[in-house]
């Protein structure tokens, strides 16, 4: 029977099958951080059970961390015991932590794939619902709550019924200034922030075979953003090409062996999938949100839709804007260029490319936030940096940071910010604030002009 | 985990649709480290005012409304993973969300914390938020041995759907990893054999 690519990876790790009910599956990586493990440790602890297979979790600290001055001691007195909290209870059960500091340490879904932990044909879970990331590789990657957390400890396995599959397919290639962030925004404005739900997503067509693996994961990223659980891209060169040479990523022979067994995966040309959507690569164009959920967005041509809903309506009252509005010309005091969807090395590389010999407008306040310590030595290296400081940003030290505000890094009551995080729900970056989601060229031009800009005048 | 069969309770409406994660508990209150207090902050920035103050205007804070059960727009849950987020709904007192639609991870994270995620149709949904806001003493009662919710003074019920697995888990009070634990020989072997083929 022919498969999905999700079909191959689900059923090669189901151990067993409950009548009626859930299905046992093997768990290969388990990503974990400060915030959402600390009450599966004590559950463990409080039932004494062991951590079953601790070579197979990785940890690292991200949500609750400063992004200056992180040589010093952090001075939250609950971040900082969340963070010390991490590090016994990894020191405890023998689980790796690259914790503040270290040259591995950075946000979850930007540091494993650079370390070449994540690959395709993986089952891998963290308590953190962006996990979808990974599916970039090829791997059925997705977020858990603290419960489940504490069931891969235990067991390496959850029980889990298997989800419907989707596959959304783009045709075509992507006009000068169209970022993968402009397409998952486009596909969610147009299907909507649950209809994904229950689903795991495929994406495919020429637009995502030629993206490269940072856009991947940026799509990825954005996947339960629609409600899906996860998004996947099968495995290709461009994959295998990232992969190699990593720290983590099998070595000679076995990288080959690796790579046969990953040409397996892509679903048969005859799968059948349960949905399916498909759109034409011309028809999008840098996108913006102007509500508080991701699926309220508009290509940044277009105005407000008018909607007598609601909810619709009282987020456009959160959002201080009115149906029929047009976001060009609208005054932002914030930009932050960051989160696990927009942090890699790519993103700074477009950022800077625009800003170059440029300066930043007197009234934005902007926040360039590195995924990780490897981002932000390479932004370093490539003379990034230079330019940043020079057109008058500043560079800060990898973490989540303002995508969740858990930290210092807060925009302020009633402040718009053009962020190129996941999530615009209110409050999300700090009480009272208002998110515009934007790809890193569009928050970069809206850095330099302080106001958003029609940038397609730019591209033309 | 508590035991969950039946119950009766007055309901509070959340007439909101897409209620995320992140306004269930703000990421500002995720830095404790066990799973009490949170209650304490559910739906925090709709409960207080800028500054500080009870917004009488939100249905929670409307003394008129009681109960153990919320009904809520659809696609409640959606964003974050934040297992908080049940913490905060259990640690408030609920033990029942009612919506025409859940998003994936609360559903799951609600099951594994004894909070039933109890999804109706829309229609259902519309004629238990009205009575509900029309009259606050409706009673309403769910019967998880027998998947219904019904209003009790108008005698109509739904039956709602739930995993049978799930749905002894609740009525026992198990968890999974009472479950998983019991197959450590299994996935013991499915390892073995894995590493055969490599």
């Amino acid at each position: 029977m022919s498969k999905t690519l999700f079909d191959k990876i689900w059923d090669q790790h189901v151990i067993d099958t409950i009548k009626n009910g859930p299905q046992v599956l093997y768990i290969d990586k388990h990503l974990i951080h400060e915030v959402t493990s600390p009450q599966a440790f004590n559950e463990l602890k409080e039932r004494s059970i062991p951590v079953f297979r601790p070579n197979q979790i990785v940890a690292t600290a991200d949500h609750n961390t400063p992004t200056i001055d992180q040589h010093l001691p952090i001075k939250d007195d609950l971040s900082r015991n969340q963070l010390e909290q991490l590090t016994i209870n990894c020191a405890d059960n023998n689980i790796t932590l690259y914790e503040l500091g270290h040259q591995y340490n950075g946000i979850v879904h930007v540091m494993a794939p650079e370390l070449g932990i994540t690959q395709p044909g993986m089952t891998m879970v963290c308590g953190d619902s962006h996990t979808s990331t990974h599916g970039a590789f090829g791997a059925i990657a997705f977020g858990i709550g603290t419960s489940q957390v504490a069931q891969v400890f235990a067991s390496q396995c959850l029980l889990l019924t298997k989800p419907k599959s989707l596959r959304v397919t783009v045709h075509g290639k992507l006009s000068k200034g169209v970022l993968p962030k402009d397409v998952i925004l486009y596909i969610i404005s147009k299907l909507g922030t649950n209809s994904g739900t229950g689903y795991f997503c495929e994406y495919a067509g020429d637009v995502f075979k030629d993206m490269s693996m940072e856009g991947r994961m940026t799509v990825c990223n954005m996947s339960i953003e629609m409600g899906a659980r996860g998004g996947m891209i099968a495995p290709d060169q461009t994959t295998y090409d990232y992969i190699k040479g990593r720290k983590f990523a099998p070595k000679g022979i076995e990288f080959d062996q690796k790579v046969a067994y990953w040409n397996t995966l892509p679903s048969d040309n005859d799968a059948v999938f349960d949905q399916e959507y498909t759109f034409d690569a011309e028809d999008i164009g840098p996108m913006l949100t102007y509500g508080t959920n991701p699926g309220m967005g508009i290509k940044i041509t277009e105005t407000i839709p008018v909607n007598q809903n609601a909810s619709f309506k009282k987020s456009l009252e959160y959002m201080n804007f009115e149906a029929g509005d047009s976001l060009i010309n609208q005054p932002i005091n914030y930009v932050f260029i960051g989160s696990c969807t927009n942090s890699r090395i790519e993103d700074f590389r477009v950022a800077a490319n625009y800003i170059k010999g440029k300066q930043k407008a007197t009234n934005v306040t902007a926040w360039l936030v590195p995924g990780s310590k490897q981002v932000e030595t390479q932004i370093i290296k490539e003379g990034l940096k230079d330019i940043f400081v020079e057109a008058g940003f500043e560079l800060r030290q990898p973490g989540c940071s303002a995508c969740l505000a858990m930290n210092d890094d807060k925009i302020p009551k009633g402040e718009y910010c053009v962020s190129t995080s996941n999530r615009n729900f209110e409050g999300r970056q700090g009480q009272g604030s208002r998110t515009i989601l934007a790809s890193p060229l569009v928050a970069a031009a809206t850095a330099i002009e302080g106001k958003i800009i029609d940038i397609t005048k730019q591209l033309s | 985990m508590e035991k969950f069969i039946k119950i009766t309770s007055k309901a509070i409406p959340l007439a909101i649709e897409n209620v995320d994660t992140d306004q269930i508990i703000p990421a500002r209150f995720l830095k404790a480290t066990d799973k009490k207090g949170f209650g304490d902050n559910v739906f925090r920035d709709w409960r207080f005012d800028k500054n500080g103050e009870l917004n009488t205007e939100f249905s929670l804070n409307n003394t008129s409304y009681s109960g153990n059960i919320l009904i809520a727009g659809d696609n409640f849950g959606c964003g974050s993973s934040r297992e908080h987020a049940a913490w905060a709904l259990v640690g408030y007192g609920f033990k029942v969300i009612v919506s025409s639609f859940f998003a994936d991870i609360f559903k799951g994270n609600a099951l594994n914390n004894g909070l039933l995620p109890l999804q109706v149709s829309p229609t259902f949904l519309a004629v238990l938020m009205k009575s509900v806001q029309e009259n606050p003493a409706t009673e309403i009662e769910v019967d998880l041995e027998n998947q219904t919710i019904s209003l009790l003074e108008k005698s109509i019920s739904e039956s709602f759907e739930i995993d049978s697995y799930k749905k002894t888990c609740m009525i026992n009070g198990y968890d999974d990893i009472d479950y998983l634990l019991s197959k450590k020989e299994m996935i013991e072997a499915f390892e073995a054999q894995r590493i055969q083929l490599k």
